[in-house]
């Protein structure tokens, strides 16, 4: 859900449902990286309702937009982590059964 | 010396080129000018990379997220995608079929947090949620037995199966692994000791008739569960049948004619919803400690260096002449305990008051305090973490860190779309 203005659209809040600080801190972090983001924040607005706003305010760009590059640039960011994990204990087992063999 | 001289402007070379493509919306006769330096001085880049521990607090804890912290300076701290690639390394340094210890490097704190918060709280495993107990008449109580059996790690893939809800409250072979346990201590005998392998799979299904009216004599009597025959699902769990990760839990004792006959159904659920279904026993993170000495330390300071380390950060090397300097040989076993620069505690107040009257000697103490901490810098690498999961057993380590992260991307796909 989001809360802005029809007449400017680079401000805005977003509440997400069911989501909480691993997402939020998350996304938080890649916002601030965006040049185009002036300010980029989140809350909780009570510990027992699953709910985070996130409010970003933009140079220009409409907020709803830049977010969505946000989770792109994240989703990118875990490919690759994922990627290079996987590759990293392929080697280290690759190089454990060689250890192996020498033995 | 011409060699480095060569890599020296060829580096100038690229940070130029660097400069000028990239740019974006600063003008290039700006970007062009002398005074505009590419990098952060060298203090600032220590603030920005290293968290620096002095003896009362750590200073400069805070990572620099905001792309334009050091617009002023010229310098552009945004992390592109391409940037964060060629930088992100991923060192495996342990892995064991119960815990793997790797380096993370080049991620910021944010994401690594994510993915430690998300195996310990939202990757599924199978886990027993609801014991029928048919008979119990040992010494524990059933919802102890209950909370005792729901804690066993349940060595079983959980992507094979559904979460209880998406069937509508029926219990069926997609959702629910059943295990039986019936186990008898015959009187006359010494007691025994239930352990989790009396726990058996049942693949067919409960056995336990629900209902107390009679069972019609041509269809089957209800039971707690509805399984459809199952051929595809018992081939499934041929090679590798549900069953307790580990053998050797102890449930219960039993005296001379007791008895505990139940029925146990184990469902996915994430670690959220009950600490039993984490299917991490610990997952956690520190940065790389990094211990700096910033001036020679000889001789019997060097001594007393080494010995006072609790961590065998330092060792001794001769330099020669009989002489012994000592050195950082494994910094990353430091703890940062802080015991290298801890000031001396040796003279207690009365102590104290008594040399405070002899100016020499308490100016001498003053100058010795002062020493260790100017003489060692201890540090951490912000970006530097050394990740280590530990797995309850039933999933192995490295797939749990993948599956962390493929939750991760669903999280953002899930609000982009909503967000389209």
């Amino acid at each position: 859900m989001e809360h802005g203005s029809y007449t400017d659209l680079s401000k805005s809040t977003f509440s997400l449902m069911d989501e909480d600080h691993t997402f939020a801190n998350s996304v938080r972090f890649t916002l601030n990286q965006d040049p185009r983001v002036t300010f980029c924040g989140y809350s909780i607005p009570h510990p027992s309702e699953n709910r985070v706003n996130v409010r970003v305010q933009t140079t220009g760009d409409p907020a709803c937009e830049v977010l969505k590059d946000g989770c792109q640039d994240l989703m990118l960011m875990c490919q690759h982590v994922r990627n290079t994990f996987e590759k990293a204990v392929n080697d280290f087992k690759t190089s454990k059964t060689e250890d192996h063999m020498d033995i | 010396m011409s060699e480095s001289d060569d890599s020296m402007s060829e580096i100038d070379a690229q940070e130029q080129n660097h400069s000028n493509g990239v740019g974006g919306g600063i003008p290039d006769y700006i970007m062009n000018l002398d005074n505009i330096p590419a990098k952060l001085p060298t203090h600032l880049e220590l603030h920005k990379t290293r968290v620096i521990c002095n003896i009362d607090a750590p200073q400069h804890t805070d990572p620099i997220n905001y792309s334009g912290a050091y617009a002023a300076l010229g310098v552009d701290n945004s992390v592109r995608l391409d940037n964060f690639c060629q930088n992100f390394k991923v060192e495996v340094k342990r892995f064991t079929d119960e815990d793997i210890e790797f380096d993370m490097i080049g991620i910021d704190p944010a994401i690594a947090n994510a993915f430690r918060r998300i195996l310990i709280a939202e990757v599924p495993t199978m886990a027993i949620e609801r014991v029928y107990i048919a008979n119990n008449t040992s010494l524990i109580q059933d919802e102890v037995l209950a909370h005792r059996l729901g804690l066993i790690p349940i060595n079983a893939d959980p992507k094979l199966f559904e979460y209880p809800d998406n069937a509508g409250g029926e219990n069926n072979e997609k959702n629910t692994i059943v295990f039986k346990l019936h186990v008898h201590c015959v009187k006359g005998q010494p007691r025994i000791t239930v352990k989790s392998d009396a726990l058996k799979w049942l693949p067919n299904g409960s056995e336990l008739i629900a209902d107390d009216t009679k069972p019609n004599a041509e269809s089957k009597p209800k039971t707690f569960t509805s399984f459809r025959d199952n051929h595809d699902s018992k081939k499934k769990f041929a090679k590798n049948p549900p069953a307790p990760k580990n053998l050797d839990i102890i449930l219960a004792k039993l005296g001379p004619g007791q008895e505990i006959e139940l029925e146990a159904h184990a469902v996915k659920g994430i670690g959220k919803t009950h600490a039993k279904w984490s299917p991490v026993a610990t997952a956690w993170y520190r940065m790389l400690p990094e211990v700096v000495l910033m001036e020679d330390v000889v001789d019997e300071m060097a001594e007393e260096l080494v010995s006072k380390c609790p961590a065998k950060v330092f060792d001794i090397e001769d330099i020669g002449e009989g002489r012994r300097r000592a050195r950082v040989v494994n910094a990353r076993a430091c703890t940062l305990c802080r015991e290298c620069i801890r000031e001396k505690e040796s003279e207690d107040g009365a102590d104290k008051k008594e040399k405070e009257s002899e100016d020499g000697a308490d100016k001498a103490i003053v100058i010795k305090k002062k020493e260790w901490e100017d003489l060692i810098s201890l540090r951490r690498v912000k970006d530097h973490f050394i990740f280590t999961i530990e797995s309850t057993g039933a999933i192995s380590p490295d797939v749990l860190f993948t599956e962390a992260v493929k939750i991760l991307e669903d999280k953002c796909e899930r609000v982009i779309t909503e967000l389209s």
